[in-house]
This record gives structure tokens, C-alpha cells and sequence, in this order.
């Protein structure tokens, strides 16, 4: 029986926005250039950088100024940890971050811990938000270069306190970096932040451009060899059709985002409720008010993640997973682990503009018969 | 210390929390199984097992035998 296709990972990447595939092929004409030169090709494709830089710092509430773009989200999020951390390095040598960030962020603070810094982990409650006072102990104590906090967990949406958490830095003028991956493009982002990152393909703009924002006045300075281009916070020639094509999309979504969230966050919680009601054994994870409109997490006990996953592709369905099974490290997600939450037969389902009804109720309608086939392969039945 | 021991050391999650779920019910409660597992994530999921039947996890030792889960049949 082959399916059609129903794709359930916009948090991994979001399909191309088609005012990002109008843009990009658009650009491939006009946006080759080096931006940098000065004849009239380079004019155009400065032009052109500079009105992608523009619709960006607009929709993130910043000034052109303040907006690079990297290579990807990735890089994007190192620059902002070991940029931050080196700009305040007389002030010390201290990260604080949650115990939920991405492993971008994780693996910057593993190069800071590497050469000789220090990392504070705060926690999170069992429902993936940050525990505030934690945090503000955390960034209170002497030598804290920076401060660190996504702003909405990639892997099971609870939305954190970014707001509560920026007034704690703010009291004691240390400076917080969020990654805004997960956010921008969807939800607003509050205010409070002194650096930002996002990553084109979560919006539905094309892979390989992320977006680094530092607001002016922040202790930023760049980890990368010196270069002049984007600020000289990133080195290298942008993509150019990719930026013009990040940008479009990027304002397209936003202008959608209120309404795509009013869509989503109902078939978010009709799959909440349907998984709790009709899959047993199965643990619905994240909190339930307080999350992003389009991403839901859930554990299926006794289940291999893996295996899941492959007989939801069978069926046609793409999700993702935070079971140990599935990564490359073999270790279960380490959100999953900071919340104490189960991690095997872990599916992450995340909608997108395109996600139907339809593609929601086909999933809901198959899931239970596919985790029961699986259980029953297993000899775990009535466990 | 542990009434018994079951040995899951090589099985993936979810083996060992499926090797604790068909021996509790076999045993008295108050007994108290101890779990040997190397897969990292037991140390996630056998307590989140735990919470999830209402047994009672005391907690992990990591002795000779590699880490160990010990769990108490409740009910």
C-alpha cells in the first residue's frame, strides 16, 4: 500500500515557502554578484543584501544594522555563545545556559568548557520550562559572560520565560542570547534579548542561512578570523539567492503567523488529546498551555524509537525522534533526559502552512494501529 | 540491597524497562529488583517507568557491575 506522503518535521526544516522558491530563482538572475564590488552587477546584488537585511531587522524588531547572516542557524548560534562569551571575557568566563538548548548551543559551551571556561546547566520542571530562581542564582553569581535560553524547546515546544529570565540578566547586566530557531517566523519574541539567532529553513525559507542579530551596545565580538563582511561578525560571501529568498519567506510568515498559529495550535491539541486518548501506554510530553502552535511530543512505552519511525514511513508519515535509538550518539535527547520524561518510542510531530486537517486525522487514524502492530511485535502486549 | 538482579547489560532501550515490566508482577510486593543497564537511556526511562506504573524507584548505584536501576513493586 503506498501512501501519499504526509510530511510531520517543519521543526527540522519547513517546506520551501513558495515566495522563498519565487525569490531564490529570481535571485539566481540578478543576485550572483559579490555585494562587496563596485560595478553595477555588485550595485544590484548589494541592493539586494541590503533590502533582505532590511525585511529581516523588520520583522525581528531590530536594525539593519544589527542583522547578519551566517551560513547556517548552526553557525548562527556558535558565533552568538563564543561571540558573546569573548566579548565579556574581562567580565569573566562563565556561561550560563538551560539544560534544553541545542546542540549547537551545547557543543559552543563544550568549546568554551575546552579552553578553559566554565558552564553553569539550569533545570527545567518535568514540563520543559526553565526554572526561574535556578536561573536567577545562576546569572547572579560572580564571572557570568553571558546567559543563554531558547526560546521555545525545539523538541517538545514548551515555551520558556524569556521575558522573566531577560529582567534576571538585565538586573545583574548580564547579557542573554536566545535561540529564537523554533520561534521566529511563528510566534512573537519578547523583548529583553542582547542576541538572537534563527535559521532560515525552520520558516519555510531555503537551508543554509541563518540569522545572527546583536543589539548595539552589547560586549559582542566575533570568535571567527577577522572579515569585513555582514558587520564582521561572520566570515565569508553570503548566499545571496538564499538570503533574498530567507528574507522574503521570513516576511511572508510572519505576516501568516498569527493566523497559521490560530490554525495549528487546535490540530497541536486535538493530536494531544487524541494520542492520551486513543494510543495506551503513551506519555504526552511538554507543557500543554503554554507552547509553540505547531510541535508536539510524545512516548510510546515499550516501543523502539527507530522502529517507529520506520513504520511511520511506511505509511508515508515524517517525524522526527528524541529516542537514544535514532541519534548518531546512541543517547537519549538530553531535553527528554533534563525533563525526566521517557525517551524511547519518541515521536516529535511539527505541522507547517501546508499541514492539513486531513493529514492530521490520517495520522491520528493510523498511529494507534501502528504502535499496537509494533507492541505486539515486540511480545510487549499487557505489560 | 536488591532482593534480585536482572541483567540487561548490552540490550537497548526499551529492553530494559521491558525486562523490569515482566518481572515486577512476578514478584512480592516490597520486593526491590535491581536492573543492570549500560544503555544510557535506562537511566532516563526506567525511573520515568516508574512514575508512569506507580512503582517506586530508589535510585541508581553505579558499582562494579556497571550502572544499576533498583526498583520496588508498589502494587
Amino acid at each position: 500500500m503506498s501512501a501519499s506522503p504526509v510530511y510531520l518535521d517543519a521543526a527540522t526544516a519547513a517546506p520551501m515557502h513558495p515566495v522563498a522558491r519565487q525569490a531564490l530563482l529570481a535571485a539566481f538572475d540578478d543576485g550572483w554578484a559579490d555585494p562587496g564590488k563596485l560595478y553595477t552587477q555588485a550595485r544590484r546584488a548589494r541592493q539586494l543584501l541590503d533590502a533582505a537585511r532590511e525585511a529581516t531587522a523588520l520583522t525581528l524588531g531590530v536594525r539593519a544594522d544589527e542583522v547578519s547572516f551566517t551560513p547556517s542557524g548552526t553557525t548562527a548560534a556558535h558565533g552568538a555563545v563564543l561571540g558573546g562569551l569573548s566579548g565579556r571575557h574581562r567580565v569573566g568566563s562563565t556561561l550560563v545556559h538551560s539544560a534544553i538548548e541545542h546542540s549547537a548551543v551545547l557543543h559552543a559551551a563544550e568549546r568554551h568548557v575546552a579552553t578553559g571556561g566554565t558552564v553553569t546547566g539550569v533545570p527545567v520542571d518535568r514540563l520543559g520550562r526553565l526554572d526561574l530562581t535556578a536561573w536567577s542564582a545562576a546569572v547572579r553569581a560572580p564571572g557570568v559572560a553571558l546567559a543563554a535560553l531558547i526560546t521555545a524547546s525545539h523538541e517538545v515546544g514548551t515555551v520558556q520565560p524569556v521575558a522573566e529570565a531577560a529582567a534576571a540578566c538585565a538586573e545583574v547586566g548580564v547579557p542573554l542570547y536566545v535561540d529564537a530557531a523554533q520561534s521566529v517566523g511563528r510566534v512573537p519574541v519578547p523583548a529583553g534579548w542582547s542576541v538572537l539567532t534563527a535559521s532560515a529553513h525552520k520558516w519555510g525559507g531555503p537551508p543554509g542561512v541563518g540569522v545572527l542579530a546583536v543589539r548595539k551596545g552589547t560586549r559582542w565580538e566575533s570568535p571567527w578570523p577577522a572579515d569585513e563582511r555582514e558587520g564582521g561578525r561572520t566570515p565569508g560571501v553570503v548566499n545571496l539567492p538564499a538570503v533574498v529568498a530567507a528574507a522574503a519567506s521570513l516576511r511572508a510568515a510572519a505576516a501568516d503567523a498569527a493566523a497559521e498559529a490560530t490554525r495549528l495550535a487546535p490540530l497541536v491539541d486535538r493530536i494531544r488529546a487524541r494520542v492520551a486518548a486513543e494510543v495506551p501506554d503513551v506519555e504526552v510530553v511538554g507543557d500543554p498551555v503554554l507552547r509553540l502552535p505547531h510541535l508536539v511530543t510524545f512516548s510510546c512505552l515499550y516501543v523502539d524509537g527507530e522502529a517507529l519511525l520506520h513504520a511511520l514511513d511506511r505509511r508515508g508519515f515524517a517525524v522526527s525522534s528524541g529516542s537514544s535509538c535514532t541519534s548518531s550518539t546512541l543517547r537519549p535527547s538530553h531535553v527528554l533526559e533534563a525533563m525526566g520524561v521517557l525517551s524511547h518510542g519518541n515521536v516529535r510531530v511539527s505541522l507547517h502552512r501546508e499541514t492539513t486537517e486531513a493529514d492530521v486525522e490520517r495520522f491520528l487514524t493510523e498511529l494507534p494501529g501502528i504502535v499496537a502492530d509494533l507492541r505486539a511485535e515486540a511480545g510487549v502486549v499487557g505489560l | 540491597m536488591p532482593d534480585e538482579v536482572i541483567d540487561c547489560r548490552g540490550q537497548r532501550c526499551p529492553l530494559p524497562v521491558i525486562a523490569a515490566a515482566r518481572r515486577l508482577p512476578q514478584v512480592p510486593v516490597g520486593t526491590v529488583v535491581r536492573v543492570l543497564a549500560d544503555d544510557p537511556a535506562a537511566a532516563v526511562d526506567i525511573p520515568a517507568w516508574c512514575r508512569m506504573r506507580g512503582q517506586e524507584f530508589l535510585g541508581s548505584v553505579n558499582g562494579p557491575e556497571g550502572p544499576a536501576y533498583d526498583v520496588r513493586r508498589q502494587h
